[in-house]
């Protein structure tokens, strides 16, 4: 697993592209996305869910 | 800059990196207003530990380097410890973010913020690798 923080406001092409309308937004494997801080057993569900 | 934790917190947890961390800093000269920011701040958070050490590339010159960290764009830092766990940070770390470069730093470095177990097992469950790309704001 890899993991990429990108700050929005110093990319705001790639926060159009992938639809950030708030933070923090997770995208699993630029296909699932995971609003939200999200508490961590549920955050890592959501993870091996995506990457199942 | 850094507005939730103190300067003298942020120092002593940096003090405390017992390994090597290499942030390697991504650049581009032209169309990035934000890469000098983005440098200037990088050099602060190695200036608190003699472990950190910044190293720059040109997004666009040094392709070896763009093809080995895999970065996509610039600014750009890759958070390396002893193994490359493919931590990277895009843009200016500022506001809370330094915070969550720190964490990264720490666990490059070998400790740091961990899993419970039962989210390790979870993780070990996955079939392939993953990528998460986590948008953030700086406050």
């Amino acid at each position: 697993m890899t993991a990429s923080v990108i700050e929005a406001t110093s990319f705001p092409d790639l926060a159009q592209r992938y639809r950030v309308t708030g933070v923090p937004k997770t995208v699993v494997d630029d296909r699932v996305e995971i609003m939200g801080a999200l508490p961590e057993a549920e955050f890592v569900a959501q993870v091996v869910q995506a990457g199942t | 800059m850094y507005p939730h934790d103190t300067t003298s917190d942020l120092q002593r947890r940096l003090a405390a990196v017992s390994s090597p961390v290499k942030l390697v800093f991504f650049t581009q000269t032209f169309g990035c207003d934000t890469c000098l920011p983005a440098r200037q701040a990088a050099d602060r958070i190695a200036a608190l530990s003699e472990r950190i050490t910044v190293e720059e590339h040109n997004l666009v010159l040094d392709r070896d380097q763009v093809a080995e960290y895999g970065v996509e764009w610039a600014p750009a830092l890759a958070v390396v410890g002893a193994n490359d766990a493919g931590m990277r940070y895009y843009g200016v770390p500022e506001g809370y973010e330094v915070g969550s470069l720190v964490d990264a730093i720490e666990i490059a470095a070998g400790s740091g913020p961990t899993l419970s177990d039962d989210s390790l097992d979870a993780l070990d469950t996955l079939e392939r690798d993953v990528h998460l790309r986590v948008f953030v704001t700086p406050t």
